[in-house]
């Protein structure tokens, strides 16, 4: 048990000054860290991103906790490491959920109180309503006044909670008219050119005039200021919006505000709303979605187990050839063979579609010269998925080749001269001695190969992003696509659905389920969990 | 005398036999080796290949020169060029000839290069300061927080790159150098993985380091921090440098997270400005591209091969490249 006492000095240091140093340099940064921190949670709340506040409000209590109180002294060394975690992975897989359960996407990407703010901006010029050609001014502290003409070309004076009047020049600072009818100069303001006003970003969103004595007016177009109206009014308890132009009534349904007369007539934008387990339905249930789902799980499953398989046996059989220790060429050879892995995956990923491009690269020249016959790599569906496992086995022996030479060498000699003595033939021995041997130490490094590949999202998107595609699939999906490219896609490149990040996070909690049932099996296969136990 | 010749006689054609297993094992291996390197030797010659396209790539170029290393040229890009003419005065460069593809390469390269490095070296923190108190200091809790880092593995946050990006997004929101498009958000995610498996091997290393070395240090009156920072961090040099390297090359070659976070051509990392110059036209960039990933491509190899027995060292005892 290694003491956790701070260590008393030996020096004389009666007033215990030189031990207060590093704790209040630590009260000094924990001051600074809590203070940035609150204001960053605060703007979160205001901005609506309550789960974001959340987990720092979270992690900021675990960070002062640690920092304060003596017995969590050890975890100070990792409370860094810990909030980032805690952050960017394990918040991550609970907004994920959450965001399953929401509509989340095109035409749903802001919060109710932000839709509803544009909705209610929104104005209409009824039908009783004048309309002027207006003229802006400004007065140096920022107040705006319009000078508004109507159609018979009388002049009135608008400022924001005054009624709007008939003004003749010399009244109320409004100076000489000009030709069109526009005063010069009103006192107090600048007149404004064309330009100024209808740049000036301020200028649409004022309503001119007293609500109470008289109408408001607001500006619609460079030309144009009309008595405009709100077009929808808003019944919070019943959660409805009123079209006063038209008189339709709008209900929210799942976040979207939708006609009750026809239910295709909805109020843009839609907002982020829990929809429930409709994404799930939508998943499961929609046979444009299911059909290339069936397929995307099939070869989501197929392509990492004959990728580990291949790839295996091929670096063990490398391992096992070259085992030998005076082997001729032995390490210049292993170099040559480990170049695959040194190389970054994105790079080599395209150098092999280049080559395995079907006009033009050059395997299928060479093939082309030498009998004659041309191999569709990319556009047939099952040559795409020999292509795939044939870069991903070029791509991933080495690594095996490394291992199982490692785990060779460890496998003790005399039992294949036992073996030997017993008349096993070399099969044999390879079946009854080394195999089982070596999947003792290799097991679960195939495991976590097979987990990496069933996510190996570079491969298949560098290479030829999931084509082929599959034919009558509403979604962009494609032959060689697996879950994680299959969600990329939906939730980054929309296609003709247009970003869906609610369903895109639905298809990501399978992913989660399917890996976390592969662990638990290799945890239960391999005693890897008796081991860990042992060793921490 | 008899048994001795048939003894003499089998270790001959015993001999014969081994020898013959070597010559054939040694064909397989140039077979192999011809699989491996190929695609290596076929974007050099790409790269020499003033053709610039896919369909006449050859292995052996006609008229092989150094057209394509225009991307290599500092002024080709316009960062490089506004420097330069912020220092001189003028542009000073001539112009590039006309058709010839040319991207940020030194831009992007740069853009790796320090996203890598800063991450490493985070990373390298967090990972030793946190693995110095799971082998030095008992606790309650430990044992549960060293299985739930394996356990936490198996999602990394790559997987919840949806959520990953909307959270950017929010945080950029906040502060705008945090948020999507920045350098500095990209490696705050890449700093989530931090915590991560390499904390055992580190925790493993430190454990064969006595524990006398403390104990005696802190006799003398050093504190814990003055412990681990001069004391135990120059022990653990050898394993820094496998989990410091593997850590650099696992960013370095990083794709979709950079993919989905960074926005603009200029903030681009060197394995997403690649992937989006080849995405459109790609039968037409082929030189360029093949100069940029040779070029990209040749640090990592370099480290590689020339640490080898120290990243194999590693990779075997369970190190992550990442």
């Amino acid at each position: 048990m290694a003491t956790l006492q701070p260590v008393r000095r030996q020096s004389g240091n009666p007033f215990g000054l030189e031990a207060n140093v590093p704790s209040m340099l630590r009260i000094l940064v924990l001051l600074a860290i809590d203070i940035s921190a609150i204001w960053f949670i605060s703007q979160a709340f205001t901005l609506g991103f309550t789960t974001l506040a959340a987990v720092l409000v979270v992690v900021l209590v675990m960070i002062n906790v640690v920092t304060l109180l003596e017995r969590f002294s050890p975890v100070r060394w990792m409370v860094a490491g810990l909030s980032f975690m805690i952050i960017f992975v394990i918040y991550p897989i609970f907004f994920t959920v959450y965001v399953a359960f929401t509509n989340y996407g095109d035409g749903h990407l802001v919060t109710r109180e932000q839709a509803l703010a544009q909705i209610l901006d929104r104005m209409y010029l009824p039908e009783t309503g004048r309309s002027y050609s207006w003229t802006a001014f400004r007065s140096p502290e920022g107040e705006y006044a319009l000078w508004l003409l109507d159609a018979e070309g009388n002049g009135f004076l608008a400022q924001p909670g005054r009624p709007i009047r008939a003004v003749q020049p010399g009244e109320e600072g409004v100076g000489e008219l000009d030709a069109n009818g526009i005063p010069l100069t009103i006192e107090g303001y600048n007149r404004l050119n064309t330009i100024q006003a209808s740049t000036d970003p301020n200028i649409r969103s004022i309503q001119f005039g007293d609500e109470e004595e008289g109408f408001t007016v607001q500006i619609r177009t460079n030309a144009e200021a009309g008595e405009l109206l709100p077009r929808y009014t808003y019944d919070e308890d019943a959660d409805t919006l009123l079209d006063n132009l038209t008189g339709v009534l709008y209900v929210n349904i799942d976040g979207t505000f939708t006609s009750t007369v026809n239910s295709s007539d909805q109020i843009r934008p839609g907002f982020r709303a829990f929809i429930g387990w409709e994404n799930f339905r939508q998943f499961f249930g929609n046979p444009a979605l299911r059909g290339p789902l069936v397929r995307i799980i099939i070869w989501n499953f197929a392509f990492p187990l004959l990728s580990v398989l291949s790839t295996f046996a091929l670096g063990l059989a490398i391992a096992i050839m070259f085992n030998q220790r005076d082997f001729p060429f032995k390490r210049i050879i292993r170099s040559l063979l480990l170049i695959p892995y040194t190389i970054p995956g994105l790079i080599t990923i395209i150098i092999w579609r280049g080559m395995m491009n079907p006009e033009l690269g050059v395997i299928n020249r060479t093939l082309t010269n030498l009998f004659n016959i041309s191999i569709p790599w990319t556009t047939d569906a099952n040559w795409a998925k020999v292509a795939i496992l044939l870069v991903n086995l070029w791509l991933g022996y080495p690594y095996f080749m490394l291992v199982c030479s490692g785990a060779l060498q460890a496998i003790p000699s005399d039992l294949y001269e036992a073996a030997e003595v017993d008349g096993a033939n070399i099969w044999q021995q390879f079946q009854r001695i080394t195999l089982p041997l070596l999947l003792v130490a290799v097991g679960p490094l195939l495991i976590a190969s097979y987990v990496f590949n069933f996510n190996n999202f570079n491969l298949i998107y560098l290479f030829i992003a999931g084509g082929p595609p599959i034919a009558n699939a509403t979604a962009q999906a494609g032959h060689t696509d697996i879950l994680i490219s299959y969600v990329y896609k939906m939730a980054f490149e929309g296609g003709g659905r247009g970003v869906q990040y609610g369903l895109a996070s639905a298809i990501t909690i399978v992913i989660f389920f399917v890996v976390g049932a592969i662990t638990l099996f290799q945890f239960r296969f391999t005693n890897m969990w008796e081991e860990v136990s042992e060793n921490v | 005398m008899s048994s001795m010749a048939t003894f003499g006689r089998v270790s001959q054609s015993m001999k014969a036999q081994k020898q013959l297993g070597i010559a054939v094992r040694l064909v397989i291996a140039v077979i192999l080796i011809i699989f491996s390197i190929f695609p290596v030797l076929w974007i050099v010659s790409a790269a020499f290949n003033p053709a610039n396209s896919l369909a006449s790539a050859r292995l052996i170029p006609q008229n092989a020169g150094w057209d394509n290393f225009y991307i290599l040229y500092p002024p080709a890009d316009a960062a490089v060029r506004t420097w330069s003419a912020n220092l001189f005065g003028r542009d000073i460069f001539p112009p590039i000839p006309p058709g010839r593809f040319v991207f940020p390469f030194w831009t992007w390269w740069w853009n790796s290069i320090k996203i890598a490095t800063i991450t490493t070296f985070l990373v390298l923190f967090i990972t030793t300061t946190a693995a110095y108190a799971f082998s030095r200091f008992r606790f309650a809790g430990r044992q549960a927080m060293l299985k739930a880092i394996l356990l936490i593995q198996v999602f990394p946050n790559l997987l919840a790159l949806v959520a990953i990006f909307l959270m950017i997004s929010q945080v950029g929101d906040i502060i705008p150098w945090l948020g999507l498009n920045t350098h500095a958000g990209l490696i705050l995610v890449y700093m989530g993985g931090a915590m991560g498996i390499n904390i055992w091997l580190m925790k493993g290393f430190m454990d064969t380091i006595p524990r006398d070395i403390d104990e005696s240090a802190m006799v003398d009156g050093a504190s814990r921090w003055q412990i681990f920072w001069m004391l135990i961090l120059p022990l653990l040099r050898p394993i820094l440098v496998v989990i410091g390297i593997l850590s650099f090359i696992g960013t370095y070659g990083d794709f979709v997270l950079a993919r989905i976070l960074l926005k603009s051509t200029e903030q681009y990392t060197l394995m997403v400005g690649l992937q989006i110059f080849t995405s459109g036209q790609f039968s037409q960039k082929w030189g360029a591209f093949s100069v940029g990933a040779l070029m990209g491509a040749l640090p990592i190899m370099v480290i590689y091969l020339a640490l080898q027995d120290q990243i194999v060292g590693g990779l075997t005892t369970g190190a992550v490249k990442g």
